[in-house]
């Protein structure tokens, strides 16, 4: 898409004269800025955007957006989205979502929006719980998490949201943390670029009921040795003075130290964002502190088909052929007979 | 052709083609009508078949029907009792048999009377003796046999041959019925063109049944029906379904606007749903989505998008949707729910017809969410229903649930064309481009309806959503407001009623009766109805398709009637909601709940009886 400068936003633009309504301290407030950040670095005119959102506390984030904005019911945003976008493919169509109402009451929905292709940019706050419901384990808690309705810890195996993307055929997945609103906007900004389903997982921290969730990896003690930012074309490298990295081991990905064994920055795997073979990106969505750095950044986006862009070509092909150019020829249509 | 041995002239005449699911009675029964149309008569036909594609063969839970009743004069009903039945096996005689007139022609294909049919059917060993139809006029014909002869020489599998007994057997209706084979014979030639065997087969197979008819003589008497004096104009065949989807591509015309359909496949609204996705010509979206609840988001979010939303589905699916609608309500987006309704609860009967999503339409969701409901009573008539549902989504912004049913979805009849230019202009509420800063919720005065401002406007960027909001589009928790938005969203609905037809009833405005209904059971009511009222009865006919908001007159014609008789298929959800909504009236009902449609009879015994009583 070639950028249009005409428009020159400031993030202050795209605030609404909603009061923000989150708790103080919340990494919302970090990715509504984010996002009001990279809006302004879009080139596209404010009435083309459009916030969806279903229910739970990232579900409010449309009400603080001076866009266009419909704040949904609990797990159907994307298919609010997905009609939006069909309807209307001129519109940059961004689904606010958590991982309840994405994973849990909206899973069906989340799978077939992906599945489709349809052009719209999804960000899943990730905070494994159940926030304005005040404290349950969420399809992303960890197993044995005590929560208020898994008081002896959940026994429930969790989605790992990536896994569960390329599952359902998806073709961007994307990883950041809240507070890292500079990899954030240039994340929201590459999957408003990229033409289809974009899924963001943002590790989000809910500071009432799930305080530090992510902070093993997100402290900024320690987020440069235990997380590697994917950039496409570029090795895996990450840690403190980039002394480690990624290669491939058998059929397995392995942490390297580089200068040990001889193993050198020539030896690490580049990060091809584009293949369609989802193999390495499903391994490296799948990476878990300890075993492995968490990876962020784009970790997969391959160029494909949209949904209404197909719709589109359909719809001309049979307008083209097609003998029925309005009501009255489809009245008139096939087997009639006049009575004189 | 050949000599007719002896012509009845008849006003009207009730045909069932019965078989197995597989036999092909569908298609056997369409060609029949769409023959009877072009030759002039009205008609009504009822296709009647079993939820499973393909029931266990020759029981009589896998017979497929399909009943055609065709006439000189009006025709309202597909009719209760048959003068014919044609039945492939003995299965198709168990289920009809109560429904036959008496003395009435049976043609059956005696091949399929096995000794094992027979027993899967229920008898011991003559159906015809077990049912004590000797009276009747059978005619038992080697269907089977027959065309397995008269096609031996052609190069088809056996299963081919004897699919075409079907074809045999309409032949031999041809004769009886004294109808021309051209419409037959043309159709096979189009729908076969790529295999001319085929076409050729049951071409021969027609023929040879029209002949055998005429051989053996026993077909007497012929009936003969003259055309329908009917008005003037281009007519078509048309079912429910298909004049729904129609009717919603007129609206579309007429508004300006593209139609989005986000639909699941659910028997019987599917046909919707069908027809919409092959009028790409027409630039219609279709979206089959992933569930129910799917089919009402995707569409409120194209209405959020300035398209006119559609989803159709039936009892189970319209349970699904009920957040939905509320979310539609609250956001007082145009959208047009149509329901298709069957027996219920839950799954129910899916193929069968019934009357009983009424309450569920009218108040099936959490909070005072009010819509607008309307029911259309023909199958022709969804179309006009259709544009109106459009109509007032587009006009007062506001979802408007569609009720049919399965009978009128499948029946069919004939349906003067109407011209685009005839129908009325819609006029959807959009906002103002220079109305700035933008107020989601501010209404016009007349109808409370608030303006529709479609994202890509500049200047309009709005957010709306489930939370009650005040008139601003703030989110509002404050008590009194809360309270004035539920007000302000039910006077809303209840203004609709300011420009919707009043109600007139069909017959003289006072007498002893007002035999009420509404909806899908229109045809069996006003034919009843008029029977009564050639007898010399004091009865007539309310039949309402607006349900809420009910027209301003009801008062007014209710109170000219000694009695109020609701009569619907259901417990009696309409006479409670009458109770509700008009308590000063007494109401007596006639119910039913049994998958099919009332017979004219249901009616007429309980007036006649009430008439007695007076």
């Amino acid at each position: 898409m070639e950028e249009v400068t005409v428009n020159k936003y400031i993030p202050k633009d795209f605030k609404s004269d909603q009061e923000v309504r989150w708790c103080p301290g919340c990494g919302d407030h970090a990715i509504l800025s984010s996002v009001q950040k990279a809006m302004t670095e879009l080139g596209i005119p404010k009435e083309k955007f459009a916030f969806i959102s279903g229910i739970g506390c990232s579900s409010r984030f449309p009400y603080y957006m001076d866009t266009y904005g419909f704040h949904g019911i609990h797990g159907r945003a994307s298919a609010i989205a997905s009609g939006v976008k069909v309807a209307n493919p001129e519109l940059s169509v961004w689904q606010m979502t958590g991982d309840g109402d994405a994973l849990a009451i909206g899973g069906n929905h989340f799978i077939h929006v992906i599945r489709r292709n349809i052009d719209i940019n999804i960000i899943l706050f990730n905070n494994e719980i159940y926030g304005l419901t005040k404290g349950q384990y969420s399809p992303t808690s960890a197993k044995g998490l005590v929560t208020k309705t898994s008081p002896y810890g959940t026994v429930e195996e969790p989605f790992s949201v990536g896994e569960l993307v390329i599952g359902a055929k998806g073709k961007f997945f994307a990883r950041t943390i809240d507070t890292n609103i500079a990899l954030s906007t240039q994340i929201y900004i590459e999957a408003a670029k990229h033409k289809g389903t974009s899924v963001i997982e943002a590790l989000q921290n809910c500071v009432i009921f799930n305080d530090g969730i992510h902070d093993t990896i997100a402290d900024k003690e320690v987020r440069d040795d235990r997380t590697v930012i994917l950039k496409h074309g570029q090795p895996m490298i990450f840690g403190k003075g980039n002394d480690k990295g990624l290669i491939l081991d058998g059929l397995k990905l392995k942490v390297v130290k580089l200068g040990e064994k001889g193993v050198s920055e020539n030896d690490l795997l580049i990060h091809d964002s584009h293949e369609e073979n989802p193999g390495i990106h499903y391994m490296l969505a799948n990476m878990k502190y300890p075993d492995y750095p968490v990876a962020l950044g784009v970790i997969r986006a391959v160029p494909w088909q949209t949904y209404e862009q197909l719709v589109k070509e359909q719809i001309e092909a049979v307008q083209k052929n097609s003998k029925i150019k309005n009501v009255n020829d489809l009245l008139m249509s096939g087997s009639t007979w006049k009575v004189e | 052709m050949g000599k007719k041995s002896q012509v009845i002239e008849r006003e009207e005449v009730v045909i069932r083609f019965s078989g197995d699911s597989g036999d092909g009675m569908q298609l056997t029964g369409t060609l029949f009508s769409d023959t009877a149309a072009l030759f002039g008569n009205d008609l009504t036909t009822f296709p009647d078949y079993p939820a499973e594609i393909r029931a266990p063969q020759g029981t009589v839970g896998g017979v497929s029907g399909f009943q055609v009743h065709l006439g000189h004069s009006e025709i309202n009903t597909p009719g209760d009792f048959s003068d014919v039945l044609v039945a492939m096996n003995p299965a198709a005689i168990k289920a009809n048999a109560k429904w036959i007139k008496k003395g009435g022609t049976i043609i059956y294909d005696i091949d399929n009377f096995t000794e094992k049919n027979i027993i899967k059917a229920g008898y011991e060993k003559d159906p015809v003796q077990e049912e004590k139809l000797s009276g009747y006029n059978i005619i038992a014909a080697p269907i089977s046999s027959m065309v397995k002869e008269t096609l031996k020489d052609m190069s088809l599998e056996p299963k081919s041959i004897l699919r075409t007994k079907n074809m045999f057997a309409l032949g031999m209706v041809y004769w009886l019925f004294d109808r021309e084979l051209k419409y037959t014979e043309d159709y096979f030639d189009k729908k076969f063109h790529k295999s001319p065997d085929v076409a050729e087969a049951n071409k021969i197979a027609l023929r040879a049944g029209y002949y055998y008819a005429e051989t053996i003589e026993a077909l007497s008497p012929v009936y003969k029906i003259l055309p329908a004096m009917i008005a003037k104009g281009t007519y078509r065949n048309i079912n429910g379904n298909t004049a729904t989807a129609w009717g919603f591509l007129a609206a579309a015309e007429k508004a300006g606007l593209k139609i989005f359909i986000g639909s699941y496949p659910i028997t019987p609204a599917t046909g919707i749903l069908e027809e919409l996705a092959a009028r790409k010509d027409l630039g219609v979206k279709s979206f089959q989505a992933e569930d129910e609840i799917a089919g009402i988001c995707t569409s409120l979010g194209a209405s959020f998008a300035g398209n006119l939303a559609i989803t159709s589905t039936s009892g189970p699916g319209l349970a699904l949707k009920s957040e939905a609608i509320g979310l539609a309500v609250m956001t007082e987006l145009p959208i047009v729910i149509v329901d298709v309704q069957r027996g219920g609860p839950s799954t129910g009967l899916p193929t069968k017809t019934e009357q009983a999503d009424l309450m569920q339409a009218l108040y099936g969701r959490n909070g005072e969410s009010p819509v607008v409901v309307i029911a259309s009573s023909t199958p022709s008539d969804c179309f006009h229903f259709a544009f109106e549902a459009a109509r007032i989504a587009l006009e007062h912004m506001t979802p408007v649930l569609l009720l049919t049913d399965s009978y009128l979805a499948n029946g069919t009849e004939p349906w003067k064309v109407p011209d685009m230019k005839d129908l009325p202009k819609i006029n959807p509420r959009y906002a103002d481009k220079n109305e700035t800063p933008f107020l989601p919720y501010k209404r016009d005065e007349e109808k409370l309806a608030r303006s529709w401002a479609i994202p890509g406007t500049p200047g309009l960027e709005h957010r709306i959503g489930g939370l009650e909001k005040t008139d601003k589009g703030t989110v509002s928790y404050v008590p009194e407001n809360h309270e004035k938005m539920v007000k302000v969203r039910d006077e809303k609905i209840a203004r609709v009623a300011n420009e919707i037809p009043d109600l007139v009833p069909q017959g003289p405005v006072s007498g002893d009766i007002l035999v009420v209904g509404w909806g899908g059971s229109y045809g069996y009511l006003v034919t009843a109805v008029r029977e009564l009222q050639t007898e010399g009865h004091k009865v007539s006919l309310a039949a309402f398709n607006y349900i809420n908001p009910l027209p301003r007159n009801v008062k007014d014609v209710f109170r000219r009637f000694k009695k109020i008789l609701v009569c619907e298929l259901n417990l009696g959800q309409f006479a409670d909601y009458l109770r509700m909504k008009h308590q000063e009236f007494t109401y007596d009902q006639v119910n039913k709940v049994q998958g099919i449609p009332f017979t004219i009879n249901d009616i007429k015994d309980k007036c006649i009886k009430m008439l007695e009583d007076m």
